[in-house]
Parts: C-alpha cells; structure tokens; sequence
C-alpha cells in the first residue's frame, strides 16, 4: 500500500507544479496581449494622463512580476481580484471601495457551476453509452453492427459542433418538441428543469465525444485479445461476452480512463461553441467575451480553472489506473 | 459407449494455417486416439504442429488455422462438425488446458480462486462456496504453501512454479476426463520443473484423467507419458509407448532427436599458473538502483580459449554479472580487469578497444537484431565502427564473417531477420559478435530458445570458432546439459553468490555442494524410471522449491 501511496503522492506533487507554471504561463501570455484595458475602454482618442491615471487606478503601472505575485498570492486565497469592468464601474460611482461589488470569483463561480452541470449531465450519458457501444463493437467486431458504431461516430465527430447541434435542433426541438433550443438556465429552476434545458446541449456533445471514447474502448479491448489468458479463458468454455467484460475490460481500464479524462476535461474547457448556440451561460461564453474587452483578471481565472480541470482530471486518471492495477496495488 | 472405446480418436486430421493469404499444412493427415486415464505425450520441434494438434483435441484452433479435413471425436462427439455452444460446454468441464506459461495465462486483474472458482460457476457444475472449498482440497494435494491462502492472491504475487501447479488445480476445477498440458514446465527453473511434473503426475493418476502432454523435451515426456507420439513439421514420425520409443525408435528423425543430448567436447587443461587471465571479476557486487544487491562479492577468472559456465535459477545474478561485465551496469564495489588491466566501470567511459573485446550474444536472436536492417547492414556496422573498415573493404569483411558462420554470403546478405529461421539469427548474433574481432564473448542463454538440434549446431559452431580464434566465452545457462557439452569451468550461482567453481569434470562428479546436488539431480533424465526412482530416494518433501528453501 505504501507504494500506491508514494506513486499517488508523487503525481499530486507534479501537479502542484505543474499548476504553478501554468500559472506563469497565463499571467505572461494574457499581459503580452496587445492593447489593454485603459486603452480599450477610452478609445483612440484619450490623453495619456487619462489612460495613466486608469492603469494606476487597477495597479496596470506595477512592474510585472510585482503583479504576478500579488495576482499569486491572491489566487492561493480564491481571490481573483476584481473584474476590470465591475472596477471601472465602481469608479464612475465614486467609491474606489472595489469590495462592495462583484469579485472575479463571484462571476465564474455561477458559471463555473452552470459548466459542471453541462460536463457531468453529458458524462453521464456519453460515458455508459461510448464503453457500452465499444465493448459490443469488440464483441462483435468486423460485424454490421460495428460498421455502423464506428462509421456514426466518426462522422459525428467529424461535424463541426454548431451543426451538430443544430441537427438535433432541428430534430428534437422543432420537428419533435420533445426538448427546449434554448439553455438559459438560472438558479431558480428545480433540478429536472434545469435537466430538461440542459438535455439538447448535452446530447449534442454526447456525440462530439462519444466516438473517441467508444473506439478507445474497442481497440485497448481487441488490442488484448490475443493474449494468453483470453485464450485461457475461451479454453475454459466462458461465453464470449463474460470473456470480454470479466477478462478484457479490467485489463484494458488504463487507457480507456485516460481517454475519458480527456475528454472530460475537453467538456468543461472546450464547449464555447456549444454554449453560444444553446445560449447556455457557461465558463465558455464569459471567457471569450473577456477577452474581448481586456478583463485580465476574468481572462487569468478562467484560463486558471480550466488549466485545473484538465490537471486534476488527468490526475484523477493517473489515480485510477494505478488503483484498477492489482499489480501496482499489492506489491509482491 | 463401451468402455473400450477410446475417450479421444483423431482421424486423418489436415489442419492449414492461413496467413497473406497463403495457406501453408500445420497438421498433415495426423490420426491420434487416446484411452481413458492414459497419458500420451507428443514431442517434435517448434512448428512441428504439436500445440495445434493438441488443442485440436479439444476442438480449437488458434486464430489463422483452419481444420481441412478429418474429424476429432470426443467421447463420441464430433468435435468438428459441432456447434461452438456445444463445444463450449466440453471446454472447462469435460476437456481442460493447462498453458505453457502461467504467469501470462492467469489473468492478471483478478484473484487465483475466482479464476478457479469461474469455470465450475459458469458449467453449473458447482456454487461458490463449493468450488472455494474444492480449490484448496486442490492446493492441498498439489502441495501448495499456504493452501488456504494462496488462492486468494493475485497471480503477480504467487512464483511462477506454484503458478504453473494452481493453472493444473484450475484445469482440475470439474475434474474432467481430458486435460491438454501444453508445455507445461518449459518455461520454469529445472528445480520448478521436477515439483511441478511431481504435482501433475500425482494428480492426473488420482483422477484417472487422460491427457495430452506436449513437449519438446524428451527426458520430461518418458516421466510423464504411457506413450508417445512424434511429430515433424505436421506429419507424424512414429508413435510407440514409451519404454519401446526409448529403447528402440525406428525412425532416423526420431533416433537423431534422441542423439543431440550427446555432444560433449572434452575439457581443456586448466589454464597454467600465473596465466594472464582475459577476464577477471574482483569480488563485483551490484544492485540495481539503492536497492538490495543481487550479485555479491562475486570473482572468477576467465581464461584464453576456455569457457566458463555461469549457471543458476533465475533470478540467480547471471546475467546483472554479465551486466557489469559490459560495464552496462556499474558494480558499488569491486572491479573488472581485462588482461590484468582495470577497465573503466561505465561503459560510456571505456575506449573503443576496451568495448570491442568485450562482446555479447543474446538469448533472443528475434529481439536481438534490428528487424528493418539487412542482414549485411546488421554485421557490417560493429566492422565499421571498431575497425573502420568502409565501402569493399567493408563487404569483404562481412562476406567472410558470414562464412565463418557457415552462411552463404550470397544468399544471406541482402536478407531481412524475419526471413531467416531461428537458428539462422542466432548464427548473425554470433557473426556480429565476431565482427568486433573480440577475445572475450559473453553468451547469454544462446540456445535455450531453439530447438535442440539447432542449439547443438550452435553449440558446434562456437567450439570451433574457439578454437580458431582463441576465444574465452562466458556461459550463461540454466541448461546443465549445454554446460555438459561446451563448458570447461563451471560457476553455480544462487541468490547473487558463488556456491560452488571449479573445473566441469569435478562439478559432475560428487561430492558437491547441496545446491549444485540439488540442480543436477533436478535435471530430467532419459531413463523412465528417473523420476519414480528420485521420489523414491528422496520423498516429495525434498524436491524444488522446498529443498531450496530448505537450505
């Protein structure tokens, strides 16, 4: 056990670290954007003891490694900072007291919510539906039926997402109201409300991620095949589909939940197409419309969470592969 | 039926094997039949068709093969003509298999027992509890340690020996009336070997079981079978009981096999005193990375033209000494000189000379060699880069390198490994080796993956290249008859020390040290008797890895 605990201690330290030059990383590429805030929001033909004066205001003036570590120590605490556009408002209101209004933190977290909602109502279809299809497509391999599995996934994966999500639009929502086209969720719906508006969104990226999950799935079960113990196992009469569940898919659970993490994380970093057609208010939409007008902090906290899902999600994967090991587990 | 009829008959049976869409004969119209509680082994080389006519016999064949022609019928059951769910119900409960290699045909996500335990579950023949309890019944017979226990362990944590015995203790899970044993030991230490044909045999004459045990090795087949059967290339030599097969084989195929095991070249004179050693180790230990060292204080001289034969069990130190030998593994302490002169430890530190004496021959000719290089690439390259010889020259070089292996330049230069046999890339091994112009080669269980009369031209060819060039080999081998035939010092090591050196002639003849007794009295002999008689001298409790753990 103590193994196990050393190799999972060891992978949460590179983590950490990991974390932290990502955290380098954002902060100098979201400050080597051109323009920034002042300049944006004054336009052309402001004085420069104007624009001066604004970039004081936000601490712009500092040198950068100065910003950095504020920004870092910050960050260590969940505080964001202050959104450049809620700042700028409290200005023209003439308190500089940023407190009394929305932190950055305030802003993603609804949002960041709204997101993990969208990735796990998704997860929890896309994930039981990719491992089923790609354990029958193993089962019955070369057949018709897994001929069609791969050929649908694909070219659903291989449609950009809007139109995918404007098919199932056109399905679901208009020839068959079964669904709402609109997700704009709020924190006054109930749980199946909520649900019901998140379902064609959700559906929509079920089969963006579907096909790589569910050929992943096929091919580390196929790929194991051939080994001895499988033919062990035909040899002691087991019928094909146990062979395949009870002696293939433990084995082959490494790369399969690799796959899956990735494609998690790709739910919650990735959908900013996806949230703008459903109107679903997302991480995705406040990210780019941040960018947009040079709302760095916004822009850093977001670009932080997202680095963050995908560390801890692929951490997450490290973790269980090393579990699903019985020889990584029990050492001799 | 009546009780004379026989359990298994194989009539005329043509089996292809279908690959690129050439189909090539693996069984060639081979008829077999097999009585109830007899045990018929089949013996021939690799690709002789033994594995696929005994898993024929159970209505299987591998991806790639195809039945032809024939039929297999099975306690009047016609294996081929029937349906794969019929054949289903037979596999496990009526016809079990055990695999050559444990270790890879347990599956390695669940328990031993659960994997005992599958087969009676999914036949309905027994409950949970029921096939629990018969399992450790199992493992108690095949004397197991910790029977209670062991089952409940994951296959990584179990040896392979006692693998191998709980893989005979699955296949007896619905005690059924024929079990195929496919090389069973092949792949374990000789002191394995003997408990395991010990717990098999044992086993199969309690439950009257008839199998099918398939091997190459001879001396195991006469402990194990009533008769046998030889195959060549997928037609049958001969088939006679044992003691007859033995005695008196008919054919010249089968009279050959019988005769590799007796190439021995006699061994040299002890090198005179005060003669400059080629090799010497000075008290090496080494460990890999901060754990426990595997070798220990090891020395041994190495001499000009003679071969010195390190043999132990795996897991023994052999081959990290050869290791450290290349200098591929710096030892913690001690040192390696070569003509008296201390090499470098580090590989990376030695000159060109310095490495080009020291070369290496590999167990796995297949792995050993580059398979997307030519045959004239793979040996031409050691030439340029230590005696950088280049364009002709080079080719010449190669040319003659080639014939000193008894290959015809012509024919093999612009060849690919994967169109040569196994054999044949060993030879390229040696000839890469010899291309360096070394004194000093190690040889690391060079003919323990070929056949016997392959590693017997093998063995032949690195004597006379010795004795052409004056060569020193080191030996590495588990195979106490290869150190019979080309050995002129032997070192026996266990647990990473030296128990016992000295000259072959002293080291087969007693007294000797209780591991060496242990190991040469492990070694299967022609003589059908052997192993009734080493019980019998012995008793079960003195045998493999309980005598080692005994000492």
């Amino acid at each position: 056990m103590n193994n196990v605990a050393m190799i999972i201690g060891k992978r949460l330290g590179l983590g950490v670290l990991t974390m932290f030059m990502v955290s380098i990383i954002i902060f100098l590429a979201v400050n080597m954007l051109p323009g920034d805030f002042a300049q944006a929001l004054l336009g052309q033909s402001a004085t420069p003891e104007a624009v001066a004066a604004i970039r004081k205001d936000l601490g712009l003036d500092k040198p950068i490694h100065t910003r950095y570590f504020d920004w870092l120590i910050g960050v260590m605490q969940f505080d964001f900072g202050t959104s450049f556009a809620k700042a700028n408002f409290s200005s023209y209101g003439g308190t500089a007291a940023a407190a009394n209004f929305g932190t950055v933190a305030d802003q993603i977290a609804p949002r960041f919510a709204n997101t993990l909602f969208l990735a796990a109502v998704t997860a929890a279809i896309a994930v039981p539906l990719s491992l089923l299809i790609g354990v029958l497509a193993a089962l019955y391999r070369y057949s018709i039926f897994d001929r069609i599995a791969n050929i649908s996934t694909l070219t659903s994966i291989s449609s950009p997402e809007f139109f995918v999500a404007y098919v199932l639009i056109l399905l679901l929502a208009v020839l068959n109201p079964v669904f709402p086209s609109l997700s704009n969720i709020h924190d006054g719906m109930d749980f199946t409300q909520k649900l019901q508006k998140t379902m064609l969104p959700a559906l929509t990226l079920t089969l963006v991620v579907t096909a790589h999950m569910m050929r992943m799935t096929r091919a580390a079960i196929i790929n194991l095949l051939a080994s001895p113990y499988i033919e062990m196992a035909r040899l002691k009469g087991l019928s094909p589909f146990r062979i395949i569940v009870f002696h293939a898919l433990p084995n082959a659970l490494a790369p399969i939940i690799n796959v899956i993490a990735l494609n998690l994380a790709y739910l919650i970093t990735g959908v900013v197409v996806v949230e703008v057609v459903f109107v679903y208010p997302g991480v995705g939409q406040l990210f780019v419309d941040s960018v947009k007008i040079r709302d760095i902090p916004v822009v850093q906290a977001c670009c932080l969470v997202f680095a963050a899902a995908y560390i801890s999600l692929n951490l997450l994967a490290d973790v269980m592969s090393i579990l699903s090991n019985p020889r990584l587990r029990l050492p001799k | 039926m009546s009780a004379t009829e026989p359990l298994v008959k194989i009539s005329n049976l043509e089996i292809d094997g279908i690959a690129d869409e050439t189909r090539t004969r693996i069984i060639n119209n081979v008829s077999l039949e097999l009585n109830r509680g007899e045990v018929m082994g089949l013996i021939g080389e690799s690709g002789a068709g033994k594995s696929t006519l005994g898993l024929a016999a159970m209505g299987f064949t591998r991806d790639g093969c195809e039945i032809v022609g024939g039929n297999i019928m099975f306690d009047g059951i016609d294996l081929v003509t029937a349906t794969p769910d019929v054949r289903r119900q037979l596999l496990g409960k009526r016809i079990a298999y055990v695999a050559q290699s444990a270790a890879a045909s347990f599956n390695p996500a669940h328990r031993i027992i659960n994997q005992h335990a599958e087969t009676p579950l999914c036949h309905g023949v027994s409950n949970r509890a029921e096939a629990e309890a018969d399992a450790i019944n199992l493992y108690q017979r095949l004397r197991l340690p910790n029977p209670d226990e062991i089952g409940f362990r994951y296959p990584h944590q179990v040896s392979g020996g006692q693998l191998q015995r709980a893989m005979t203790a699955m296949a007896m899970s619905c005690r059924p009336d024929l079990i195929i044993f496919d090389e069973p030991t092949t792949a374990l230490d000789v002191t394995t070997q003997i408990e395991v044909l010990v717990a098999i045999r044992e086993i199969v004459e309690q439950f009257q079981t008839a199998a099918i045990y398939i091997t190459h090795d001879l001396a195991v087949v006469a402990q194990m079978a009533d008769r046998v059967k030889v195959l060549l290339r997928g037609d049958e030599v001969e088939e006679a009981d044992t003691r007859t097969m033995l005695a008196a084989p008919r054919e010249d195929y089968t009279k050959s096999l019988w005769a590799v095991r007796s190439f021995q070249r006699p061994q040299k004179p002890l090198a005179t005193r005060g003669a400059v050693p080629v090799i010497s180790l000075r008290n090496v230990t080494a460990a890999y990375g901060n754990n426990d060292p595997v070798v220990r204080d090891v020395s041994f001289d190495i001499h000009e033209g003679r071969t010195v034969a390190v043999v132990g069990e795996s897991g023994s130190g052999k081959s990290t000494t050869a290791r450290c030998i290349t200098g591929l593994l710096p030892p913690k302490t001690g040192e390696i000189a070569f003509q008296n002169k201390v090499l470098p430890a580090d590989y990376r530190k030695r000159s060109v000379d310095q490495l080009r004496q020291v070369q290496m021959i590999y167990q796995m000719a297949d792995t050993a060699l580059n398979p997307r290089k030519r045959i004239g690439e793979i040996i031409g390259r050691p030439v340029e880069f230590y005696l950088g010889l280049k364009g002709a020259k080079r080719r010449r070089r190669v040319e003659e390198l080639l014939e000193l292996i008894e290959m015809d330049p012509r024919e093999y230069i612009n060849r690919l490994p994967s169109e040569l046999s196994g054999g044949q890339k060993q030879r390229i091994g040696i000839a890469r080796a010899l291309a360096a112009e070394p004194k000093f080669i190690i040889c690391d269980e060079v003919t323990s993956a070929l056949d016997q009369l392959v590693a017997e031209g093998i063995l032949k060819l690195l004597t006379r290249l010795q004795e052409e060039m004056k060569l020193s080999y080191m030996l590495i081998t588990h195979d106490l008859s290869t150190v019979r035939a080309i050995a002129d010092e032997v070192v026996v090591m266990k647990d990473g020390l030296i128990v016992e050196a000295g000259p072959k002639e002293e080291m087969f003849t007693p007294p000797h040290h209780a591991y060496t007794d242990l190991l040469l009295s492990s070694v299967p002999e022609m003589n059908p008797d052997w192993l009734d008689e080493l019980l019998a001298q012995r008793g079960a409790e003195n045998l493999g890895d309980a005598a080692v753990s005994k000492m």
